[in-house]
């Protein structure tokens, strides 16, 4: 199957492209930019003017709720989702049931996803036997089934001695330790920024010191162990500076930010909305502007869905009753375009967060449009506004608290190795 | 974003929360409430501004005073009441809350009167309801208790009419209290111009400053120079985790006796919204006291909620 793609506006941030090219793919690679290759007959052309061609996202956070919780999503909904946003490799956590703590789980995973010849899925494993923070997974064996690095999910450990073991243990095999910094003493039963919306409506809070203690526990046992780490979804001001510092030090840690996170305040709760019930909390006005900055500044490496399904149902409760979590898989495009546009970026150096970085920290051959890279690629519309509604989601969960926004950005086709999966 | 608590003309449709309601809306409330004292004095205790409507007090919390007086308030006003005690054990075995209000909408009821252990929980049921029902929140969590926070407002009118030329400080467990976020949107809608808060740096929350109240972590110098003395209730499980070491410890630093009291205006009064922990937050000298308004507090509570259900159902 050869296809060209013609007459669209090419960014690819690792080539440092941002012009009008034509892309070439033959046998579901990268074939040639720019100019066709000697005798090359395209079987489909693909008509990209005013279009804009990019590398396929990357999301560093997407739940597809198998197995365990197919009430919520299903591996079925949730990659045609991620084709309709463009996405064309994920990382899902481990937090399913079970647990992908054994390697059958993963192997079982990895086959349904293939079968669906949709986008790249890529495990994370459990850190520690379900999740408890006790016992540490056959880390190696996972590894082989195919996970790309070890997570707790929302999880946090609790004993420092356990999560030092842990990160011994994946530091022995070079395996990355994902981590959403979260003291669980501070954090526990909270539900909402520790600060002045908290206060007013008489939810438990979550101190920023629950986000930047188990930063400074987590960096420096990295520091001790020299495991790889990955901090997961930032969301204070003081963390991004944190991070900042070790980063500046020569420490080698990554982390991410969730698309929510970028655009959401403390305010946007309003009176009680459930959909803005989020883990971590949206946070101040300053730690959001402090998330930008560190985005800007290279302190955060990537931006990802964080793409949690929550059934309607579990959304109908008093706030903190209500199941933490949003859709994200098809708003991750355009609220990364947004964040651009708010702050006056190039969409280049936005849509770099959100395809080679993330590439890289998974250590996946994705991200970018060299030649004989795989044709994984998002063609999108930068001009066209798309309200978000439940009827206009594919994925099963309807719960954002971007809910009735208009966003421009609309994906019209992806390819996942040269094979059209939506448009 | 719309207050849901308002009409698009701006009438009252809902008593979700104090804040957000406009000054106007909260003396209209405490004038009615005015000319419902009256009635319980006469040989007949009722007026029929609710009859042929049915109230139904939803109470997913056990709550006695509050329950009972919002009883009183309806029967007074010729309603039909219905009280359903909803245990929240028996809301985890199934039903949600939101299928109970669609139920006991189906058999008619009029007005909600809610009372539920989760902050945001009236809120979400106004937002439920059909456009001619009207919820009264009777506590939700943390976060409101109105018609505790308007009859406060209303014993502090009676006994000093001029809200804008009066200090008042509220005492304890600001934290985990509805009464003291009613109480200090009341008071600041009023025109009050200054609330202070009194506890320790547990017993607060983040960021309270920005709700337009002065802190202070010695009573003996906040309690000076006050006009009003409110206290709170403190429950006894904050002694159990790390939040206060003991109930004496807590009287000592922040229990209102007579000593402190002294350091109030001569003519200071003492409220409490009940029911009191003698000798862990007040200690029964001034509960019993010539300053304290505590009984009538319970008596105008009947004539507040006898109001706000008179103005919510269009009276």
């Amino acid at each position: 199957m050869k296809i060209h793609i013609k007459n669209g506006h090419l960014i690819d941030p690792k080539n440092s492209t941002d012009a009008k090219q034509d892309v070439y793919i033959a046998a579901g690679k990268i074939v040639s930019i720019g100019k066709a290759p000697e005798g090359f007959s395209a079987n489909q052309t693909i008509d990209a003017t005013n279009l804009i061609i990019i590398p396929g996202l990357v999301d560093l956070s997407a739940r597809l709720r198998e197995p365990g919780f197919e009430h919520k999503a299903t591996l079925e909904s949730e990659m045609l989702a991620a084709a309709a946003g463009g996405v064309t490799s994920l990382a899902c956590p481990p937090d399913t049931d079970p647990v992908l703590d054994e390697p059958g789980l993963v192997e079982m995973l990895k086959h349904r996803a293939k079968q669906l010849n949709q986008a790249h899925v890529y495990p994370l494993g459990a850190l520690t036997h379900q999740l408890e923070g006790k016992e540490i997974t056959e880390m190696c064996e996972l590894n082989e089934a195919g996970c790309v690095g070890f997570s707790q999910a929302d999880i946090a450990i609790k004993d420092t001695q356990v999560l030092w073991r842990a990160m011994q243990y994946a530091a022995t095999f070079g395996f990355t330790v994902w981590l959403r910094p979260e003291e669980p003493y501070l954090s526990k039963d909270g539900v909402a920024h520790d600060g002045e919306v908290a206060a007013r409506l008489g939810l438990k809070g979550i101190p920023a010191v629950a986000e930047t203690l188990a930063i400074a526990s987590i960096l420096r046992i990295a520091l001790e162990t020299g495991a790889k780490v990955h901090l997961c979804r930032l969301s204070t001001a003081e963390g991004v500076d944190m991070v900042r510092n070790a980063k500046k030090a020569g420490q080698k840690v990554t982390c991410d930010v969730s698309a929510n996170h970028l655009h959401l305040t403390d305010f946007d709760i309003g009176y009680f909305n459930s959909n803005t019930h989020l883990k971590p909390p949206v946070r101040s006005q300053r730690d959001k502007t402090a998330l930008s900055n560190g985005l800007v500044d290279g302190t955060i490496d990537a931006i990802c869905s964080d793409h949690t399904p929550v059934d309607d149902d579990a959304k109908l409760y008093p706030f903190a009753e209500a199941e933490a979590g949003a859709t994200g898989l098809e708003l991750l495009l355009p609220l990364t375009l947004k964040w651009a546009e708010d702050n006056k970026l190039s969409l280049s150096q936005a849509v770099k967060h959100i395809t080679e970085s993330p590439a890289n920290i998974l250590g996946i051959p994705a991200g970018d449009l060299s030649i004989n890279a795989n044709a994984d690629i998002c063609v999108f519309d930068p001009k066209q506004y798309w309200k978000v509604e439940p009827k206009a989601l594919l994925s099963q969960g309807k719960n954002t608290p971007f809910l009735s926004l208009e966003l421009a950005g609309k994906v019209k086709y992806t390819f996942v190795n040269g094979h059209l999966v939506h448009g | 974003m719309q207050n849901p608590q308002l009409t698009d003309d701006g009438k009252l449709k809902h008593l979700l929360s104090i804040e957000g309601l406009p000054k106007k809306i909260l003396n209209q409330i405490l004038d009615t409430a005015e000319s419902f004292v009256g009635v319980a004095e006469r040989e007949v205790k009722k007026v029929p501004l609710l009859r042929g409507k049915t109230v139904c007090n939803l109470f997913f919390e056990n709550s006695t005073r509050t329950r009972t007086t919002f009883e009183i308030a309806a029967k007074r006003l010729s309603a039909d009441v219905i009280t359903l005690n909803v245990s929240t054990s028996s809301q985890s075995k199934g039903e949600t809350i939101l299928d109970t209000i669609d139920n006991l909408t189906a058999m008619h009821a009029d007005m909600f009167v809610v009372r539920h252990s989760q902050s945001g929980a009236a809120h979400m049921i106004a937002k439920h309801v059909a456009p001619h029902i009207h919820v009264i929140n009777a506590g939700d969590g943390r976060h409101a208790h109105p018609t505790q926070g308007l009859l406060d407002a209303f014993t502090i009118r009676r006994y000093k009419p001029d809200m804008h030329n009066l200090r008042v400080a509220i005492v304890g467990d600001v934290l985990h209290s509805r009464v003291a976020r009613s109480e200090i949107h009341a008071l600041t809608t009023l025109g009050v111009p200054e609330v202070r808060v009194i506890a320790p740096k547990t017993l607060l929350p983040q960021d309270v400053e920005k709700l337009g109240v002065h802190v202070y972590h010695d009573m003996r110098e906040g309690l000076k120079d006050v006009d009003v003395v409110m206290m709170l209730r403190l429950q006894n499980e904050r002694m159990a985790g790390a939040m206060l070491p003991s109930s004496q410890e807590y009287f000592k630093t922040y229990g209102l006796t007579q000593e402190k009291l002294a350091l109030a205006k001569p003519d200071a009064i003492v409220l409490h919204p009940g029911p009191m922990n003698r000798g862990v937050e007040i200690d029964s000298a001034v509960a019993d006291g010539t300053q304290s308004v505590i009984l009538p507090q319970v008596t105008y509570g009947i004539a507040v909620r006898m109001a706000v259900m008179s103005i919510l159902a269009g009276n």
